[in-house]
């Protein structure tokens, strides 16, 4: 730890500690360490409500029609009478749980919380270019989080008629019950939450590009940080599109403005609007809707990158490669939107160029998966729970990247659009390659965080149910779709068609609840290694990165004494002529040594 | 009280899981063994499990594959859903020719590689060559994904031909009606704002032009006379203000769709499309003919729906607003399909909803029959003389704004609509 051992007095003095009172040191903290874990903690919270909603609708998907005192617990006598979950209702929860886990749990859960945590610490800066705005992003956050749960208690229920709120549907609470306040609720929580990420964005974009420590050139940085660049770049020019999307739908919603609606005939009358189209709202709304998926996918990433590299005790191979397949993912991202588009009406030429630039992500995705594999090759690979997590992100990757190949190609999709088969594929690249490298990202950093350690065991528990539980849940899904079986249908029982896998609803459901109480050891893990977990070392996982080389007891400022400078990438693992099977990026080269 | 009992369970089952942890934890440290070192042991058993999975993934991969294969979509009843199926088969090959390798290289390394104090990691942090193979593989074989799937998309999305069958399929939450062209063989022009219980698709004509117009005169002078006489409460008398002068702009709207109309007639004669609407059919029932090519033009009255139609691999969008086209040609009639392939005499080809569109979105179904040519004129002609029987629709529009429109369409919703499906 060279750079530490030589702290001259005079730096010292400068940053020693302040006494802070509670609510700034963990209310309204400045502070890019608590921000992050602010941010974590309300993603779990969140994560817990969609995860709960999610076992309720299986549990109708699986048994249609039954009564569960598990349903009737949750949503009292009036969506659940008798313990049957009401129609409208399943369309609310299936609403809700996917704008959760995409919006709070990994959007403002993956990128937040490894986002503020990381960049400094792994760039060498004493904090975010702006520690207010940084306070500001998780307030907003969390107003909108608070908002998003307080609409589910309105009158109509939540908001309604899919992650994606089409128009009319999400316009008109003639139409669906849902649209009414709860889908007004949905609309301010959004907007909150924009504003969030966009003050998130700038702030990662500006401290990745100003505040890099000396000696910390964009070629050295960690591939988490190329990850997380590059999904704050795609979220700042995507989410002011999703706002403008949701202002308009307001607009159409309260002052009878005509952008999305036209000739509707509803409740007995015919609607004034006129000239709105729909199809415009579904351009808007997936121009952030595509990026989106890979401001939830890069970070996992690039998460994912360092902690296979770290626990393959192996550089990870084609540094430059993962780097231009981020980029090339990142820019592809904002040309494929209309993949999700193909059997609206759109122009079918318009059709087969998004086909093309979608099938080209392909490219860069596959490009990560090998190097991803050719990194375990001829390792030392050591499984932390974090290393598991990793390893199961790229499993997912690849069973739900190639299924993808088939969504994109838009003479199949027409086959499978908005079937089960779409279920299955998004919910495997990206809801669980997600979150599987949240929590790797979770299990690697803990120690950072808290200071402390989780428990092994637990975590090994933790990965296999949910490992198995992700692939139970989501692959007999890819049949019931293959079937025919449409997404968002209450019940598959006025259907004798579907009589020959609905069977394999129950075998989903199994998993599902199986993997929910799966969580429950993580959470448990989680907070009781915060207060009780044994005392962490300074670098427990013998890792390169700046990061480790911050003293375990959190500081303003993160390093006692003057910034460490760095003087080499960040992946020197078992370098040959090396006496240790890593060196930390802060050691200099020697003499006549290439950097890699 | 099962709550409390279930609630009981839950919470000492954590605390069990709990009280394991901390045994498993002070034991540990007694031994001296940090939580960070991962012991041979435990990296020897997740190697072992990575194997394990593979296995378990692949059995459980093959084994929906043996015993779900035949509960899939059936042989396609479409000339374009044969291509689409052959072309999904074709990529099938392909990404299993990815998948299962990749995978075993993923689980088998993480196997092999297993940690060993005594080894030493291959130092390797980039290899051109590979990379470069494994960039330029999957593009070549992506540019052939590609080719074919345009080139079957484009045949699918290409303009129906001329001479094809023209039918509407309308959606509304939460069914479908189909509209063919009279004797004329041609659609008449529509327009949302003269829908009502007798003319359920807006179909527009001199005659039905006149009887909305006429209809909303009797509302527009119903309400006046209420506002003038009755005593309303201020919020009431705004809110019965409001809708008056909503039916005010609707009839002059109607009035313009009537001056267009005459103009369109004036210069097109016969050929106007306002002049092809009467003859056209309305009907609950979906019939198409074998081998013939069907142009399905559709439309929505309120939210998005989709008409799906998995047996004949055909699936568009309905949008308020505007007409979306798919073409088709069926092969397989009904009753083939059911003796030959299906062996069962109560199969029928699905018209379901796939756009999420309310409450009932699960239970929007038609079934679609597919007939010969002649057992399609006869069906045809009965349809001509059969006028349509409106009775299955809503009642008209209310006389009054209620105050709780939300609370009526919960209603409607309540009860699933489809009344086809009583003679499943």
């Amino acid at each position: 730890m060279g750079a530490i051992a030589h702290t001259d007095a005079h730096a010292h003095d400068a940053h020693h500690h302040h006494e802070e009172s509670f609510v700034s040191k963990y209310v309204f903290s400045q502070d890019h360490k608590m921000i992050g874990k602010q941010f974590l903690v309300t993603a779990i919270i969140m994560a817990w409500v969609a995860v709960i909603m999610s076992v309720i609708f299986r549990l109708q998907l699986a048994w249609p029609n039954e009564g569960f005192a598990f349903t009737n617990f949750f949503l009292g006598d009036k969506w659940a009478p008798g313990g049957v979950l009401d129609p409208n209702m399943y369309l609310a929860l299936v609403t809700i749980h996917g704008t959760i886990m995409v919006f709070f749990v990994l959007t403002g859960g993956l990128s937040g919380t490894f986002a503020n945590f990381l960049i400094p610490l792994q760039l060498g800066a004493r904090d975010m270019a702006s520690g207010f705005i940084n306070m500001l992003s998780y307030w907003f956050f969390f107003m909108s989080s608070l908002v998003m749960v307080i609409s589910l208690f309105v009158e109509g229920g939540p908001a309604s008629a899919g992650w994606t709120v089409y128009p009319p549907l999400s316009a008109l609470p003639q139409a669906i019950p849902g649209s009414g306040a709860g889908m007004t609720l949905w609309l301010v929580s959004m907007v909150l939450f924009i504003a969030s990420a966009l003050m998130g964005g700038l702030n990662y974009v500006v401290t990745i590009l100003n505040l890099r420590t000396k000696g910390m050139k964009m070629t050295r940085m960690p591939l988490t940080i190329w990850a997380i660049f590059i999904t704050a770049v795609l979220g700042i020019l995507s989410f002011p599109v999703l706002l403008s999307a949701s202002l308009l739908l307001l607009l159409d919603r309260t002052l009878g403005t005509s952008f999305y609606l036209s000739d509707i005939h509803i409740a007995g009358e015919a609607l004034d609007h006129t000239g709105g189209s729909p199809i415009l709202f579904q351009h808007l709304f997936w121009f952030l809707g595509h990026p989106e998926v890979y401001i939830v996918l890069l970070p996992a990433l690039g998460i994912t990158s360092e902690v296979i590299s770290v626990n393959s005790r192996k550089p990870i191979f084609g540094y430059r490669a993962m780097i231009g397949s981020i980029l090339a993912i990142g820019f592809l991202s904002f040309i494929v939107w209309g993949h999700h588009m193909f059997i609206t009406g759109m122009n079918p030429f318009l059709g087969s160029v998004f086909v093309f630039t979608t099938l080209l992500i392909a490219i860069p995705s596959a490009v990560k998966v090998f190097n991803y594999i050719t990194t375990l090759w001829r390792g030392n690979i050591i499984f932390t729970p974090a290393m598991l997590f990793s390893i199961g992100l790229v499993a997912t990757f690849i069973a739900g990247g190639l299924t993808g190949i088939i969504l994109a190609d838009s003479a199949l999709d027409i086959h499978v659009h908005d079937t089960y088969f779409v279920v299955a594929h998004f919910h495997i690249v990206m809801g669980m390659s997600a979150i599987f490298g949240m929590f790797a990202g979770v299990y690697h950093w803990f120690p950072k965080m808290y200071g402390r350690m989780m428990n092994t065991k637990l975590g090994y528990a933790h990965f296999w149910v949910t490992f198995i539980c992700a692939f139970g849940v989501f692959f007999p899904m890819h049949f019931i779709g293959l079937a025919g079986a449409p997404r968002r249908y209450y019940s598959y029982s006025e259907f004798p068609m579907f009589d020959g896998v609905v069977d394999l609803n129950v075998l989903v459901t199994f998993f599902a609840i199986t993997g929910a109480l799966a969580q429950v050891i993580f959470t448990y893990n989680f907070f009781y290694s915060i207060y009780r977990g044994p005392k962490a070392s300074r670098n427990p996982w013998k890792s390169n990165t700046l990061e480790w080389t911050t003293p375990v007891e959190h500081m303003h400022g993160n390093w006692p004494g003057p910034l460490p400078v760095v003087h080499r990438w960040p992946y020197d693992y078992s370098k040959p002529g090396k006496a240790e099977d890593w060196v930390s990026q802060i050691t200099p080269l020697d003499h006549d040594e290439e950097e890699h | 009280m099962t709550k409390l009992l279930i609630l009981c369970v839950v919470v000492l089952g954590i605390l069990a899981v709990a009280q394991l942890a901390r045994v498993y934890e002070l034991t540990s440290r007694l031994r001296g063994k940090r939580e960070e070192d991962i012991s041979p042991a435990d990296n020897r058993m997740n190697a072992r499990l990575m194997m394990l999975f593979l296995f378990a993934y692949f059995a459980f991969f093959l084994w929906l594959v043996v015993a779900y294969r035949d509960k899939m979509l059936p042989l396609a009843a479409s000339v374009h859903g044969v291509d689409t199926d052959w072309l999904m088969d074709f990529n099938w090959w392909i990404l299993l020719i990815a998948f299962v390798p990749t995978n075993i290289l993923l689980f088998y390394f993480s196997y092999k590689y297993v940690h060993d104090p005594n080894r030493r990691a291959f130092w390797q942090p980039h290899n051109n060559k590979l990379e470069l193979i494994w960039t330029i593989v999957p593009a070549a074989v992506l540019a052939v994904i590609i080719i074919y799937g345009l080139n079957s998309w484009n045949k699918i999305t290409a303009p129906a031909s001329a001479d094809a069958l023209q039918v509407e399929i309308y959606a509304k939450q939460f069914d479908w009606t189909a509209r063919y062209p009279g004797a004329d063989g041609v659609l008449g022009a529509t327009d949302f704002r003269l829908i009502n219980g007798t003319n359920p698709l807006g179909i527009v004509t001199p005659e039905s032009v006149a009887a909305q117009l006429n209809e909303l005169a009797a509302l527009i002078a119903a309400e006046d006379s209420t506002l003038e006489h009755a005593v309303l409460p201020a919020d009431k008398a705004s809110e019965l203000h409001a809708h008056t002068e909503r039916l005010r702009r609707t009839s002059a709207r109607i009035i313009n769709l009537r001056t267009v109309m005459d103009l369109d007639i004036a210069e097109k004669g016969k050929a106007s499309l306002y002049l092809h609407g009467a003859d056209d059919i309305v009907t609950k029932e979906f019939y198409l003919p074998v081998h013939q090519e069907v142009n399905l033009l559709i439309r929505s009255q309120d939210v998005l729906h989709s008409v799906f139609l998995p047996h004949l691999r055909a699936q568009m969008n309905a949008v308020p607003g505007m007409t979306t086209v798919i073409a088709m040609v069926p092969t397989i009639t009904s009753d083939s399909m059911r003796t030959h392939v299906m062996h069962d005499q109560s199969f029928d080809f699905i018209l379901m909803c796939n756009k999420i569109c309310g409450a009932s979105h699960y239970n929007m179904q038609m079934p679609l029959i597919v007939t010969e040519a002649g057992e399609f004129s006869t069906w045809m002609t009965e349809q001509m003389k059969k006028p349509f029987q409106p009775s299955a629709e809503p009642p008209a529009a209310p006389l009054l704004p209620t105050d709780s429109v939300a609370v009526g369409a919960n209603e409607q919703a309540a009860v699933p609509s489809n009344a086809l499906n009583q003679d499943r």
